[in-house]
């Protein structure tokens, strides 16, 4: 039943690739446009091999691409899996928010019986 | 943007770590009461229930140790249940507990941690579910959809009316 197909293994991966706080402001940054390594690496205290590791990470979840410039060998944001991840959280989310909505009408009740019955210990 | 963190509408759902989801909610409500609406069955059976299910076996032993057992029957009067095991009560802040489904859709058990923190008479709500493995907690991600469950939502206007209209 949990057989791992193609799309799972890429959802895995993306999923893993967003768990890193460094990657995640990585992928914040190439969001406003493609950068080098070394532009990449200047908001981190962190060496350029540093990262490097995290871009490799980032390139096998499909996140992260290579830019035409040979020399600068920009990364830029690949949207796509990121969507699919975000969209999977969504739907998440909104079968929950379902729930919490009702939750919420149940509460409005509770607090107005609340009021009208006279003081007690709660 | 905030990694894999959405934050469209009220609720939030994050991935914390590799096999956990998160939720953060805030209800306009003492902590109190929200601990109650979960821990009480005359209040848990009245909101955690899809449009046109019913919620007939609601069981709670609020104790550590203590078992919980729900089970909800669809129109077509296929049961679906679940259960599991108190493990921390402290009330209204928080509690601990396992969960199993009995037609399990993932494996193992998984770990539920809610911690109410009220500020103001409002209060947020954290649900942390961890899960055996990254595979099991991805799967379960991926779940609503597969199971129908995400149809909820698109009847929400409905639900919400008929549940005013219930009270």
């Amino acid at each position: 039943m949990l057989a791992t197909t193609a799309p799972d293994r890429t959802l895995n991966a993306t999923f893993a690739a967003l768990a890193d706080p460094t990657r995640r402001a990585i992928l914040a940054r190439l969001a406003s446009g493609e950068a080098s390594v070394a532009e990449l690496a200047k908001p981190f205290s962190m060496s350029q091999p540093a990262i490097s590791k995290h871009l490799k990470v980032l390139e096998r979840a499909g996140l992260v691409s290579r830019g035409q410039d040979a020399q600068r060998r920009p990364r830029r944001l690949e949207a796509t899996p990121l969507a699919d991840a975000t969209e999977w959280l969504e739907r998440y989310r909104r079968f929950w928010e379902g729930h919490y909505q009702r939750l919420d009408a149940l509460l409005v009740v509770m607090k107005t019986k609340h009021k009208k019955r006279p003081r007690t210990k709660r | 943007m905030k990694g894999a963190t959405r934050n469209v509408g009220k609720l939030q759902v994050t991935t914390p770590s590799d096999r956990e989801i998160a939720m953060i909610r805030v209800f306009d409500a003492p902590r109190s009461m929200v601990f109650d609406a979960w821990t009480k069955p005359e209040l848990l059976k009245q909101w955690l229930v899809r449009s046109g299910w019913t919620f007939p076996v609601c069981e709670i032993d609020l104790r550590v140790g203590g078992k919980y057992r729900w089970v909800w029957r669809s129109p077509a009067g296929k049961d679906m249940g679940m259960g599991g095991v108190y493990r921390e009560i402290v009330r209204p802040e928080r509690i601990v507990a396992t969960e199993k489904f009995d037609d399990p859709w993932y494996e193992g058990e998984a770990v539920d941690t809610m911690t109410f923190v009220e500020k103001g008479g409002k209060t947020t709500l954290t649900t942390t579910v961890l899960y055996a493995s990254r595979e099991v907690r991805d799967s379960v991600l991926k779940s609503p959809m597969e199971k129908g469950i995400a149809e909820n939502y698109d009847n929400l206007d409905k639900v919400l009316a008929s549940t005013r209209k219930a009270i």
